[in-house]
């Protein structure tokens, strides 16, 4: 022993660890009384996941069980309708019927369902934080830091409890996503309307603005660039997550690129990753158009 | 160009007539101090004996705003408050409406201390009784110009269907008629402050306070601005509180001046008591090369008749100043002309050496011979 220690004493040498048997005993401990927290409460978890489950399904339903010919209309009238732009519509077209050719049509709109959702979701819950975040210093001393181990921690990691608490399926595969999509939203929200103007806001005080006012007509407004931007980060993060929250049962095009990594499967897994390219480049495009295009007023020049 | 310095004199002369009546209700500031730091109230009296911005700062890391305001502003007037950068005019400009609260004293306003207002008080009094023009226009860019104009009536909650006229009316007083549907952007600098003019006045508040409104302005465009002002205030009679740090446009709109240093009031009285008395070096400094003919007046320098002397065929008035009366004058080939005040009452005569005597600056003409 001595030898391979350079002659130290054994504590400075090995790492004093808890011994294995205190270990196991104490993750035994919590681990059984995790289980028995979740059981005891699984008919309220049930219960609020329920109507969660039913949305999910469908929508997922009707996404997939559509005429191919309706949902491209529809995804192709939203592409227009947000970015004006032909050539967007013709890309987001072109991509599409690619991705259908290749038979992967039904699996993406799995996909393109969870994403919708979750995005949703994740502006639902990230707005009003933001906002809450940007009216008070305390609140934000109090969410940044949540957020910061929201953003560190690996998205492996918090499967775990939400495996554990929610089973697998689809609202856990949900529930992954948004809480890993939601941070771009608070802090992009917040950090808008703490940039906006002062004098401009001041203006709003000044002729006496209720808060609601203020934040309806002044903040909201002049921080729609960034939030905008938000909301483009939070569905590019819902779609990496995704793929990964295929790993506790979320199907689609995620599932297919999973089953590709275990087996092998070289072209499975390349299509299936450029169909979440694809989707990824026609979200990513269509709302920063319509990002742009919210700002027109911004141009200057007399006319 | 021609044509707006002749227009601006003429509002000059009618606008800025002391004798006016009005009756609007002014606005009085008494005792006010403002400290600004987490522990304000503490030092108060330390600052009230005598402590200094420089002391309270190195000892107390507490920053003094404004010490020992007391100033009267009179109902439909212009009183302008003057200081450097610094000096702490728009910390008490931002007292009238509460955007500030004082750390002691009171802010009058018909008879209720701004300062005691609750929010909800607080509120209707800016709705109703105030509005405000901002250095940098301060406009929504998002909303057009007419529907920046009608920001305050929206905010009362006044329907588009009643706003609409009020803001295009002012729109186009403000000579901006066509631009209804511009955006901010579109626009330069003197017509944005333009709408921020229009937005304010169509809240049809008493009082205008007006933060600094010309200085982002070119030097042409602020004098177009100002007699903008002039024109509107000789039909509207606001009670307005101007801040500048620009001692010719302080002469040129104010009814009554306030001087402010470091937050202390240095002096306070019309542009004429100020040109003609400043009451301390640091004031002396600041209008030793103002041009005095544009300040003074004719009833200042009128003289009484002496015994026999005729009585001069011209007749001037007396609010004139002087250097309105001196080209009436040479324009008439008159030598010498009769002041009468308001009621044309005999107010004295004036003739041309005393008339330039009083335009050249005592103090220029001492270094100049």
């Amino acid at each position: 022993m001595a030898t391979t220690c350079w002659g130290l004493p054994e504590v400075i040498c090995t790492f004093p660890a808890i011994d294995t048997t205190t270990m196991r005993e104490t993750r035994r401990a919590i681990d059984t009384g995790f289980r028995g927290l979740v059981r005891e409460w699984s008919d309220v978890i049930d219960a609020t996941t329920a109507p969660l489950q039913t949305f999910l399904n469908v929508l997922e339903r009707s996404f997939v069980g559509a005429p191919w010919v309706v949902v491209l209309a529809v995804l192709l009238l939203v592409v227009w309708a947000a970015s004006r732009s032909w050539k967007t519509v013709l890309g987001a077209a072109l991509a599409m019927i690619g991705i259908g050719w290749v038979g992967l049509w039904a699996d993406t709109m799995v996909t393109l369902a969870m994403v919708t959702v979750c995005t949703v979701f994740a502006v639902a819950l990230g707005l009003p934080v933001g906002i809450l975040t940007a009216r008070s210093d305390r609140v934000q001393s109090i969410v940044n830091p949540v957020l910061d181990v929201m953003q560190t921690l690996p998205s492996f990691v918090y499967l775990i409890p939400v495996v554990v608490i929610f089973g697998i399926g689809k609202v856990p595969g949900m529930i992954a996503v948004v809480i890993y999509a939601v941070p771009p939203m608070i802090r992009l929200t917040n950090l808008g309307i703490r940039l906006v103007d002062p004098e401009v806001t001041e203006a709003a005080d000044a002729f006496g603005s209720s808060a609601r006012q203020k934040l309806l007509n002044v903040q909201l407004p002049l921080a729609l660039p960034t939030i905008m931007t938000g909301v483009n980060q939070t569905i590019m993060m819902s779609l990496a997550m995704v793929v990964v929250a295929s790993m506790v049962g979320v199907g689609g095009l995620g599932r297919n690129v999973l089953q590709a990594i275990n087996n092998q499967f070289f072209t499975i897994g390349f299509l299936n990753g450029f169909a979440l390219v694809a989707i990824a480049i026609i979200f990513d495009r269509t709302s920063q158009a319509f990002g742009k295009r919210l700002q027109k007023h911004r141009e200057a020049g007399h006319g | 160009m021609d044509e707006m310095t002749t227009t601006m004199e003429q509002t000059l002369a009618t606008a800025a007539d002391p004798d006016a009546e009005t009756e609007r209700a002014g606005i009085e500031i008494r005792d006010l101090y403002k400290i600004f730091g987490p522990d304000a109230k503490h030092h108060i009296a330390a600052v009230k004996a005598g402590m200094s911005k420089d002391e309270l700062n190195r000892k107390h890391r507490h920053v003094l705003g404004l010490q020992n305001i007391n100033l009267t502003m009179p109902g439909g007037k212009i009183t302008v408050i003057m200081g450097l950068s610094g000096s702490g005019k728009s910390t008490l400009i931002r007292h009238i409406n509460g955007l500030i609260e004082p750390t002691v004293g009171e802010v009058l306003y018909g008879g209720d201390d701004v300062c005691r207002m609750s929010q909800t008080e607080l509120r209707r009094f800016r709705r109703l009784k105030t509005a405000m023009v901002f250095q940098r226009f301060a406009l929504l860019p998002h909303r057009t110009v007419l529907e920046n104009t009608r920001y305050g009536l929206d905010i009362q909650g006044i329907p588009h269907s009643k706003s609409e006229p009020t803001a295009k009316h002012w729109i186009e007083r403000v000579g901006l008629k066509g631009y209804a549907r511009h955006y901010p952007a579109q626009l330069s600098g003197g017509m944005q402050q333009r709408v921020g003019l229009a937005r304010a006045l169509a809240n049809d508040a008493d009082i205008l306070l007006m933060d600094e409104a010309f200085s982002a302005l070119d030097p042409l465009i602020r004098m177009d601005m100002q007699a903008i002002l002039l024109e509107l205030q000789e039909e509207l009679h606001k009670t307005i509180v101007f801040i500048t740090h620009d001692l010719d446009e302080a002469l040129r709109l104010g009814d009554k001046i306030a001087i402010l240093r470091d937050g202390a009031l240095e002096q306070v009285g019309t542009g004429q008591d100020i040109v003609l008395g400043p009451a301390n070096e640091y004031v002396a400094s600041f209008v030793r090369d103002v041009n005095r003919g544009r300040v003074i007046r004719a009833a200042t320098i009128a003289r009484a008749r002496k015994p026999g002397e005729a009585l001069p065929e011209m007749t001037v008035q007396g609010y004139l100043v002087l250097e309105k009366v001196a080209r009436r004058m040479t324009n008439a080939s008159a030598t010498s002309a009769h002041v009468v005040g308001r009621n044309g009452k005999s107010l004295g005569v004036i003739d041309l050496p005393t008339l330039l005597g009083a335009i050249v600056t005592p103090v220029t003409a001492d270094t100049d011979s």
